[in-house]
Parts: C-alpha cells; sequence; structure tokens
C-alpha cells in the first residue's frame, strides 16, 4: 500500500533521524517560535502529530495562509448577493460551502433554494457556463497565488471563446503584504518562518528575500509532508543557531527559484493589485489582493453586478489576530471550542480546516474537549 | 458448524452501571433553523437533528439507546428491528446499486444488534417518468442481496411522485431478527483494555460513489464493499460471544463518528493506530487528493466490533477466516485516559484527536 512521492516522505526511520538532528541543534535554554506561513502545513502539522515529535522549545505559530480564513464576512455576503439574484448560479470551492455570511453559510443559502453549486476547479465553473448559456455563472474566486493562476487562465479562456454568460467574484490575495503586516506588527514574537510551498511554486522564492534583509529572519520553502515540514523546521534552526537570515528553498521538487513564468504572466495579463483588501483577523493590508483588470470587466462580477459591500466586524471576543501572530495559542482564545467551533465558526481561523483553531480543535484538542463535555 | 472455542454459551449477564471515569453521555440539542445537507451525512449535525428533535418527541426506554437497531422483548424472545431509507445517487455504481444497498443496510444494521435478519420489508417511492427497466433491475438486485443474505423481503408499499419530485427512486427497508441470545452488546460493557477490531479495508464505498459521479476527473479501480456483514458477526458469535462487548457498521460518518459514538457513550477513551488501518491504495489516493480523512468515510461492508482482550486474537483468526474478511485487523484499544474521545497515534508516534465527522463531505451516499 504504498503511494509514490508521498510515503518517502513519511518514511517513519527518516522522520525520527530529522527529529533527532532537530534535537541536537536547538538550544534548550532558548525558545524558538517558527511561524508555517501556510494553512496546507498548519494542517499537516496537526495531521500527522509532529508538534509532539518537536522538543518542547520549538513553538509553531500558524500563519495566515489559509484563504478561507482571512475571507471577511463582508466579501461572503457580497458573494451570497450575487447568488440570491435571479437566474444567476453561484459556484465556488467546497471548502467555501461552510463560510458563514451575515445571514447565513452558502450551504444553509443552498437549501433554502439559491443555486450554489460546488466546482472543484474554475474551468468547470466556466463549462457550466456554457452549458447553460441562459443562466449567469459567478465563480466565487478564493485563493492565494496558488489558485490565481487558474482562475486568470479561466479568463483568459472565456473571452477566448467569447462567453460572456461567466463572471468571477476575485477574492485573491497575495501572501507577501500579509507576511509584512504581521512583521511590522508590535506584539510580532516570531524567530522565523517556514515559507508557503505552494504559494511559492508560483511565485519563487525571491519575494521573501526581504523577510531576511530587511526583519533579519529566516524563511524556509517547504513542502507538505511530515519529512518535507519537519526538514523546513530544522533548516530554519540551523539558521538561527549559526546567527544566519536566508531564504531557503527545502521544496526543490516542486518550488523553482525563480517561480513559475508561464502562471505570473498569466496573472499579470488579467489581475491588478487592489489599493487595500480587508483581512480577517488582520484588517486593512495595502496592495495585498487581486482584482480584474479593466478589460475584463465583461467578466468581472464587481462591474457586473450591484453587491452591498459592507464591511462586517468580527465580534471583539475573537482574538483571531492575537493567535495569527502568535501572541496566543488557539486554546488561549475567549470564544475557544464554546461559541467558536468548525460546525459555527466565530472567527476566522475555525471556518476552514486548514485554519489553525479548526486543525488544532480537530486534532489536538482531546483534553479540552473533554472539559468543555464536562461543563456543558 | 464449529464450536465455540472460547467464552460461555449461557447469556451473559451485563456488568452493571458505567465504566469507571464514566461521564454521563450528553444529548445533543436541536436548534437549526432549517434542514442542511449535513444533517444526513451522519455526523455530528446528523446526531443533533435525532437526539435534539426526533427522539424527544418519541421518548422510550426502547428507543434510548439510540442504536442501529431497536431490540426488545416479544413473547420471552429478544427482537431487533431496524428501518432505512436509501437516497443515492447514482442508482448504480461499481460493486453494487440502491436496491442492494437497501437489503444488506438493513441486514446489516440487524447483524451488529446481534441479530440475523428474519424478514424484510421494502417501501419503494418512485418517480414518473423512471424507466420500467431500471426499478427491474434494482428489484432483482434486492432479491438477489436477499438470497444471498437468507432473508425474505415480505411485504411493502410502493408509490409514485410526481416528475421531478425525487430523484429516481428511493427505497425504504425495514427488518427483523431474533438476537442471539448469547449477546448483551452494551457500550457500557466496554472496558479498558478491550481491542478494537476492524473487518477489512475502509472507505471503498464512499469514494466509488463520489468517483462515480463523475464530477471529478479521477478512477480509479474501486468497488463498493455493499454486503451482507452477518457472516463476520455469525464469526465472532462462534468464538468468543461473551467477548464481543459492542459492533457497528460504519457508514455514513465513518469509523471515527462510530468510535466517536462509542466513546461518548461508554465514557472512555478510543485510542487507533494509524498505521495499522486497513485501507485501500485507491482509496487513500482519492483521500490524499481530495482532502479527506479516510476515517470520514462511509462503509456498507464492514463491521467494527469492540471485543475483550483475551478475545482479540481468536475473534481476529474467525473474522479472518470468513470470505471477504481476510484484510481484517485490530487498530486499537480501549482506554481509561483521553476520556470521551477517540485519539489516533500517528506513524511517527504523534497523536491527533479524530473527531466525528463535521459537515458533509459526500452528499447521497446511501
Amino acid at each position: 500500500m504504498t503511494m509514490k512521492y508521498v510515503d518517502e516522505f513519511r518514511d517513519p526511520a527518516l522522520i525520527t533521524a530529522v527529529a533527532q538532528e532537530i534535537a541536537r541543534t536547538v538550544d534548550p535554554a532558548r525558545h524558538y517560535r517558527i511561524m508555517e506561513v501556510c494553512g496546507g502545513h498548519t494542517h499537516a502539522i496537526y495531521r500527522h502529530g509532529l508538534h509532539d515529535v518537536l522538543p518542547g522549545n520549538v513553538e509553531l505559530v500558524h500563519g495566515p495562509g489559509c484563504p478561507v480564513c482571512v475571507l471577511p464576512t463582508g466579501r461572503v455576503d457580497d458573494g451570497l448577493a450575487i447568488a440570491a439574484q435571479p437566474n444567476v448560479v453561484l459556484a465556488c470551492f467546497g471548502d467555501m460551502m461552510r463560510v458563514p455570511g451575515t445571514k447565513g453559510t452558502p450551504l444553509e443559502l443552498k437549501a433554502r433554494g439559491a443555486d450554489i453549486r460546488m466546482v472543484y476547479s474554475p474551468l468547470d465553473a466556466l463549462k457550466m457556463a456554457q452549458d447553460n448559456p441562459r443562466t449567469h455563472v459567478c465563480f466565487f474566486a478564493i485563493g492565494f497565488e496558488t489558485t490565481a493562476p487558474s482562475t486568470a487562465l479561466t479568463l483568459l479562456r472565456a473571452r477566448e471563446l467569447g462567453v460572456r454568460n461567466f463572471s468571477v467574484f476575485s477574492n485573491h490575495v497575495t501572501i507577501v503584504p500579509a507576511m509584512r503586516a504581521i512583521l511590522d506588527s508590535p506584539d510580532m514574537r516570531l524567530d522565523g518562518f517556514v515559507g508557503p510551498g505552494h504559494v511559492s511554486s508560483i511565485i519563487g522564492c525571491r519575494p521573501f528575500e526581504f523577510v531576511a534583509q530587511h526583519y533579519g529572519k529566516p524563511v524556509v520553502v517547504a513542502g507538505f509532508e511530515p519529512l518535507d515540514l519537519l526538514e523546513g523546521i530544522l533548516m530554519v534552526l540551523r539558521q538561527l543557531r549559526d546567527g544566519e537570515s536566508k531564504v531557503e528553498n527545502q521544496y526543490r521538487r516542486i518550488v523553482p527559484w525563480e517561480g513559475n513564468h508561464a502562471a505570473l504572466r498569466a496573472l499579470a495579463t488579467v489581475f491588478e493589485l487592489r489599493p487595500y483588501f480587508e483581512w480577517r483577523g488582520l484588517g486593512f493590508i495595502s496592495q495585498s489582493a487581486l482584482k480584474l483588470k479593466s478589460d475584463f470587466a465583461p467578466w468581472d462580477s464587481e462591474v457586473q453586478f450591484e453587491v452591498p459591500g459592507v464591511r462586517v466586524t468580527d465580534p471583539r471576543a475573537a482574538q483571531c489576530g492575537e493567535i495569527l501572530k502568535g501572541v496566543l495559542k488557539p486554546p488561549q482564545c475567549k470564544l475557544f471550542g464554546k461559541e467558536c467551533n468548525p460546525e459555527h465558526p466565530v472567527g476566522a481561523l475555525m471556518v476552514s480546516s486548514e485554519g489553525a483553531c479548526a486543525a488544532y480543535y480537530r486534532y489536538a484538542s482531546t483534553e479540552l474537549r473533554v472539559e468543555e463535555e464536562a461543563r456543558a | 458448524m464449529r464450536r465455540p472455542s472460547c467464552g460461555s454459551k449461557k447469556k451473559r449477564v451485563l456488568e452493571t452501571g458505567p465504566a469507571p471515569g464514566a461521564v454521563a453521555p450528553r444529548r445533543a440539542r436541536f436548534n437549526d433553523a432549517q434542514i442542511e445537507m449535513s444533517h444526513g451525512a451522519g455526523g455530528k449535525a446528523s446526531r443533533r437533528l435525532v437526539e435534539g428533535l426526533i427522539a424527544p418527541a418519541f421518548a422510550n426506554p426502547i428507543l434510548a439507546a439510540l442504536s442501529d437497531a431497536a431490540t426488545f422483548s416479544l413473547g420471552g424472545r429478544r427482537v431487533a428491528t431496524s428501518a432505512d431509507g436509501y437516497v443515492v445517487r447514482p442508482l448504480r455504481f461499481p460493486g453494487g446499486s440502491i436496491g442492494e444497498l437497501a437489503v444488506n443496510g438493513t441486514v446489516n444494521d440487524l447483524a451488529v444488534s446481534g441479530a440475523r435478519a428474519t424478514a424484510l420489508m421494502a417501501s419503494f417511492i418512485l418517480e414518473a417518468g423512471l424507466p420500467s427497466d431500471v426499478l427491474r433491475a434494482e428489484v432483482e438486485a434486492m432479491a438477489a442481496a436477499a438470497a444471498r443474505a437468507g432473508v425474505p423481503i415480505v411485504g411493502g408499499d410502493t408509490k409514485v411522485v410526481e416528475h421531478g419530485l425525487c430523484d429516481g427512486m428511493y427505497i425504504s427497508t425495514f427488518g427483523v431478527g431474533e438476537v442471539d441470545e448469547r449477546l448483551a452488546l452494551d457500550p457500557r460493557s466496554v472496558r479498558p483494555g478491550d481491542k478494537v477490531l476492524l473487518s477489512g479495508p475502509i472507505g471503498d464505498h464512499g469514494i466509488t460513489i463520489l468517483l462515480a459521479r463523475g464530477e471529478l476527473d479521477l478512477e480509479a479501480n474501486l468497488r463498493s464493499d455493499t454486503r451482507s456483514v452477518w457472516p463476520f458477526v455469525e464469526a465472532l458469535l462462534e468464538v468468543c460471544p461473551a467477548g464481543l462487548r459492542w459492533m457497528r457498521d460504519p457508514t455514513r460518518g465513518g469509523v471515527a463518528t462510530a468510535l466517536n459514538e462509542l466513546a461518548r457513550d461508554s465514557g472512555l477513551g478510543i485510542l487507533l493506530r494509524e498505521e495499522d488501518i486497513p485501507l485501500r491504495r485507491e482509496v487513500r489516493g482519492a483521500c490524499e487528493v481530495l482532502g479527506l480523512d479516510p476515517l470520514h468515510i462511509a462503509n456498507e461492508g464492514q463491521v467494527i466490533a469492540i471485543v475483550a482482550a483475551d478475545d482479540a486474537d481468536r475473534a481476529l483468526d474467525a473474522v479472518r477466516s470468513v470470505t471477504g474478511g481476510e484484510g481484517a485487523c485490530l487498530i486499537g484499544e480501549v482506554r481509561a485516559d483521553h476520556a470521551g474521545t477517540v485519539v489516533g497515534i500517528t506513524l511517527y508516534g504523534g497523536t491527533r484527536a479524530i473527531d466525528m465527522l463535521v459537515g458533509d463531505p459526500l452528499p447521497r451516499i446511501c
């Protein structure tokens, strides 16, 4: 029952060897806070129980790299307002279906009759539009540079084919400004970063150089298997031991240093940076999101539809921002596991399985959940 | 017939009272404004619906157990009954069809309650416009599955609704059987140290249905595992009737949800060793690609049994000796710590909590 390109990176003997090397590398007198930027990393850490493999003084802080988590409620409301228009199908990724807007999740609105469908690729949404020429299909686009190129290619294809009953509601965001916002935060307490493997396969490693040069923090771009992650953490710890700060690439089998030129070209053709965009838990960050260029206005849902565009703030008790910056751990939030749980997320990080709180709740909070059951 | 090789043939007296450290199981409240697909997915939302809305209205001592089948005394005999509805799309899929599921599903709910099905009844809701050949094929599939399970279908009902009001056909089946008198299955009889036995690889059914929909560009050589699990139960009964504490066929919500219910009802912890959980390559690959946890994926022909530690090896051999049970494994054990939860030991010795299914990864799989 082996799986090629997976099992090689889950070999317990190799994992143990890297874990031992990590133990030899750390200074027992020092506490390390390393942020894994990407939600996929967060999920993998909990899924494989990697926190149990690391020394107690190496703390992993879960970063903002979960596109569903950082999507503000107001944008969900806007998307759902489009879905409520007559003769419109809203197509979105499965992750979006349980993200709550103020009047409910896409799943709840679907149950009330809105035509909201799950797709696995924006191209599926385009095909849906071609197959249903009398219906308008709006694709609710989310994601970092990982998913943005497929949205861009879909839009190029829509233009080429002249499909006019299709549009994109772009909520694509870019990772670098969010990292900068975290680094600039006064309560930031991080020692280094495990860089996002999938995003870097598009943008390459160069965009992270400012973290090493200006902020003096190591960045190691890493893959998503247990061995990748541990090796990435080891490389960060080695830089810290040696007093270095540079960008390294652990995920060379996927990530070219300069990125993917074809994907970057498609992004540049279709998208431009928004002046600012709101991130759940982090607030407004300038030049951190992508909108369609005016050439693509006929396919831009924000041009084609009236949306409320109302900002909705998270409940004040939700401490998502502090958790994102590593000031608090998920169970230290006042709402964690109580008002805020994966079935009824209040804050951003409980929304998707890649969110720090949801991953923590799902995989790590055994004792806490028992206490919670006992209390109720 | 094999002679029992362990345990006693006399009816086991249920060890009284909850296990040490048990917390009184908390029943869920239902405050949801409307019915969602997740209420039918067999996970947390389904539990809320049944425990919070339906069970309180019907409250009675037999229903209170909320197990796969209701067991009660009738004329001095312990009888198990079970009813189940089938709404799967597509109607036919590799390895089975809605008709086969409708028979095997109810047979299995009875089987894991310790009862061999004596008779089934079937109710059909048909959509106007359904080709007669489609219905004929399903009725024949039901007849064949019933014959394989050795149970007659003795009655039923048919209704037709307007075109567009149902997805081809829905089937409900009802079954009755006599509970084996040697058994006293009860989550409260489970003790720390007991072993978790699984009859074979998990996730085949759920992933087969997902791929059969054709909505993903994924193909795999997979078949639904739909079948009667009575032969497994019978084999266990033969070798360790006294050591058999609890059984479940892990359908919607998968192994994780079934074991979480046990953890909750017994007040004990369940520890699973992930490397010991049998899983086909194709299922594992599909789950990796789609981001699903195989422990949440539905099965239609597997049994999870909690058996006393002393009987575990004999029980495993017995299940493995049944055709289709060759892949059976002991996947974990019951613990006094981690009370009320299911915990996985990962390949690297790390731990992770294994929760019930939240939401609905695969709509309408049975």
